[in-house]
């Protein structure tokens, strides 16, 4: 069975979009996030265990998130896993930070 | 909030560039607090994560393969040992994956991809373009390389070999692609802004400086 990582091949491509694309402030915390938590200095995730969690991000969020959306689901993932934080502790925070948006 | 679902294929519309447009955005923002707050990773660590991504570019690239260029015996080093004749130019890429060289000629043609994920020589050009991680340049470039390229504006004649190399987290490559004719007396350092990031993935070749008009 081909998994849906596995693009190499992937019938129905399209054209590419060659647009170049400046990365959002989200999408460098993305970034910095896992260079940090992979960085020989912490080394709490290794690279291999953040493309494991992407590789298992059920198929229609691997086809419908963005790249950086991807790695930010596995880190949650890793992260819940290796009980750094919960869930629910997500959950809280987001709502916090999303009332400090409200403004 | 839409999450967007059902645009496999639209990885990098405009509504993504938006912090408050994506939920995983917020996610990503409580992650930071926490870990911060948790002590397991620093706000130093993230400034200067995002310092080292922000300032890198193809620069190092374009310097390795200037110099193979205009010198024969560096780029058979280049060649045999990438990490060795890297260090020769004060580049440090002893912390990284392995890393191979291939050089592109008038009857071979090399051009690198990631089928699985995004793994991409950072360390030489900066982080990957987006459509280097598209999902549409993963699945073509193995299967068709050829209208790849042609997307990209290279046509290469039919008696060039393509060679697709896909790059995997434990193994980058660099394209060292062809000097291009009429530079034989460009100083190196000239040579080194001829050199485009496009070039050094294979997807196009580099050009000569537009002659004065």
């Amino acid at each position: 069975m081909t998994r849906v990582h596995d693009r190499g091949g992937w019938p129905g491509a399209g054209p590419i979009d060659r647009q170049e694309h400046q990365l959002a402030d989200w999408e460098l915390l993305a970034d910095a996030l896992v260079q940090s938590l992979a960085s020989p200095h912490r080394g709490i995730i290794r690279i291999d265990e953040l493309r494991r969690a992407i590789e298992s991000l059920p198929s229609p969020d691997y086809e419908s998130l963005s790249y950086y959306e991807r790695w930010i689901a596995a880190v949650e993932r890793l992260m819940i896993e290796k009980k750094i934080v919960t869930r629910e502790e997500i959950d809280a925070k987001v709502a916090t930070l999303g009332e400090e948006c409200r403004e | 909030m839409s999450q967007g679902h059902g645009h496999g294929h639209d990885e990098h519309a405009p509504i993504r560039h938006d912090g408050h447009s994506s939920p995983l955005a917020r996610r990503a923002r409580a992650l930071e607090a926490l870990l911060t707050e948790k002590g397991v990773l620093t706000p130093a660590d993230i400034r200067s994560a995002i310092d080292a991504l922000v300032s890198r570019t193809p620069a190092d690239g374009a310097k390795l393969v200037a110099r193979a260029w205009v010198d024969p015996a560096f780029k058979a080093r280049l060649l045999a040992d990438p990490k060795a004749a890297a260090a020769e130019l004060g580049i440090d890429l002893t912390s990284y994956a392995r890393l191979g060289v291939v050089e592109n000629t008038d009857k071979v043609h090399h051009v690198v991809v990631c089928t699985l994920c995004s793994c991409y020589p950072r360390m030489l050009l900066g982080p990957p373009p987006a459509w280097y991680k598209s999902l549409n340049y993963r699945a073509r470039t193995v299967a068709d390389p050829r209208g790849v390229m042609r997307e990209f504006g290279l046509e290469l004649p039919p008696k060039v070999e393509v060679r697709v190399l896909d790059s995997t987290a434990d193994m980058r490559y660099l394209v060292l692609p062809r000097r291009p004719p009429g530079t034989e007396h460009v100083s190196e350092a000239e040579l080194r802004s001829l050199v485009t990031r496009d070039s050094m993935i294979g997807v196009s070749n580099p050009q000569p400086e537009r002659a004065h008009v």
